[in-house]
């Protein structure tokens, strides 16, 4: 009656944890209402500015877009950290770690499924935004082309691997360490140059800022935006440095396993 | 292959200076029910735990159908479960779909179909389409045993199978778990503080105590050995630390 489970990877036990995170979204109206909120109100916000600054800002006015596409942008990267983070933390919260390790799923299987879902819920939320500002601001972000492809997934790779880190850390220290889920990623916001040049952050700050793969996306982002120009070299700095920060983010949280395994975690999750 | 399906050697388990299981040995053979029985504190939790692969020992050696579960666990999980009241399954999800998660994840064949079975077997239909969270503690404990035996493991790990059960509900699962054994030719482990239902069920019983295997041996041996008229006594005997008469088998304080 039972099919093979030895196998070190299995798309079937992948899907499975995929097919429990989509029957909870399923089962909550506030967690799908979770998903639109937040993007849709940051764009309504970032649209009125937007119409301030288009009279107020020589800047702004030079690409009108700038504001929406890094705020849209900026939430690819915050729904990616949330969707690995907030989807772990729901197995702390129903306690069912133990049932779920002592079943054939390995933790990197875990880790996989809880990408997809992040990618699931993260295109969800923006796509709606993205989508409403069309009507509402007559801002398409669909206009960079195929380059937001590049912005997307390196923005939401950037965010799984904090989201995976905040998961290890959930892991070790318990639910205390919740709120890491909802704050963590709002550290790099200002040397991400979000809605602003990188030059413009003192000196001595700029290097730290050109650690990160948001650095390069939102400043290739502004390269299409203010210039017209498709600027690959800083998308490959970006992908390059993602792969490092994602090997990082999968070693934390493996480790984190492991070290749950030796100390006893598994089976009394909590604050 | 060994006949034993556990076998443990030497295994005991630190958190800090706090030595949880100390220097334990025992195995369980093939196609038996055992207990593993002891008071508050005693280890069981932590031996079950190391069974199951969730917690690492700090020294010995567990091995399961073969396999030393330190470094190869994932050969034989799936041909294991586990059940324990004390660990819950997601409460938003109906009970339907986590059993189907679960039977995806044990890579169960006709999924549906062994769902409608066990929701026959375990009394649990009705109850499909609620979410988990909505149940009361027996149904819960019911839902819990369907998840452990959905993959029909030939090892099953049961931490207070009976927990929550009012009597009848109690007694219905003994009889399935015993009936199940025999069909299966499965082995069965579990922790239990329920005398009875030991006595019933069970072919062999290892005593802990602080850490330590103090006694093990079928029920009625080791209740003639301490000279008491059932095993809850000998229970109290053990964990109360009362030494053995050896010359009139009798329990002394």
């Amino acid at each position: 009656m039972n099919g093979s489970t030895g196998e070190w990877l299995s798309f079937r036990r992948i899907g499975a944890m995929v097919l429990r995170y989509l029957y909870l979204l399923r089962s909550s109206g506030p967690r799908l209402l979770e998903l639109f909120y937040w993007p849709t109100v940051q764009l309504v916000l970032w649209g009125f500015i937007t119409q301030f600054f288009m009279t107020n800002s020589t800047w702004v006015a030079q690409a009108s877009g700038v504001l929406l596409a890094a705020v849209l942008l900026w939430d690819v990267m915050f729904r990616g950290q949330l969707g690995v983070s907030l989807a772990f933390t729901e197995e702390m919260y129903s306690r069912n770690l133990g049932h779920l390790f002592v079943s054939p799923l390995r933790p990197y299987e875990l880790v996989t499924a809880l990408l997809v879902i992040s990618l699931v819920r993260t295109l969800i939320g923006v796509s709606a935004a993205a989508v409403l500002a069309i009507p509402l601001y007559h801002y398409s972000i669909f206009e960079l082309g195929l380059p937001l492809l590049t912005f997307f997934f390196n923005l939401i790779v950037m965010g799984w691997a904090i989201g995976l880190i905040v998961a290890a850390l959930v892991l070790r220290y318990g639910l205390g360490a919740e709120s890491l889920a909802w704050v963590a990623i709002f550290a790099v916001a200002p040397v991400s140059g979000i809605y602003y040049p990188i030059a413009v952050l003192p000196g001595w700050l700029q290097p730290v800022a050109w650690l990160l793969p948001s650095a390069y996306v939102f400043e290739g982002m502004r390269a299409i935006m203010f210039d017209s120009l498709v600027r690959f070299d800083l998308m490959v700095k970006a992908a390059a440095l993602n792969a490092i920060y994602l090997a990082v983010g999968v070693g934390v949280f493996l480790y984190s396993f492991r070290v749950a395994r030796r100390r006893g975690t598994l089976l009394h999750v909590g604050e | 292959m060994s006949a034993a399906v556990i076998e443990v050697r030497a295994l005991t388990k630190c958190y800090g200076d706090v030595r949880a299981i100390s220097d334990i040995d025992f195995s369980v053979a093939r196609g038996s029910t055992s207990a593993l029985l002891g008071g508050n504190g005693a280890g069981k939790t932590t031996t079950l735990a190391i069974l199951l692969g969730l917690l690492m020992p700090t020294a010995g050696c567990i091995r399961v159908f073969g396999e030393d579960m330190s470094r190869h666990r994932y050969r034989v999980l799936g041909r294991m479960n586990f059940s324990s009241p004390y660990v819950d399954l997601p409460q938003r999800l109906t009970v339907a779909e986590n059993l189907t998660v679960y039977a995806h994840l044990y890579g169960v064949q006709g999924v549906r179909k062994r769902i409608r079975m066990l929701g026959d077997e375990l009394e649990l239909s009705e109850f499909m389409r609620r979410p988990y969270r909505s149940l009361s503690a027996g149904q819960k404990t019911r839902v819990s045993l369907a998840k452990a035996l959905l993959n029909e493991p030939e090892l099953l790990l049961l931490d207070e199978p009976t927990a929550s059960l009012d009597p009848d509900s109690a007694d219905r699962v003994r009889s399935y778990l015993m009936d199940y054994q025999r069909r299966r030719q499965a082995t069965v482990f579990f922790a239990s503080h329920n005398m009875p239902e030991v006595e019933r069920l069970c072919d062999d019983v290892i005593m802990l105590r602080r850490g330590r295997v103090v006694n093990r041996g079928m029920p009625k041996a080791l209740i003639a050995q301490y000279g008491r008229d059932n095993l809850e006594e000998v229970f109290l005997d053990i964990a109360r630390d009362t030494d053995i008469d050896s010359t009139h088998g009798q329990a002394v304080q």
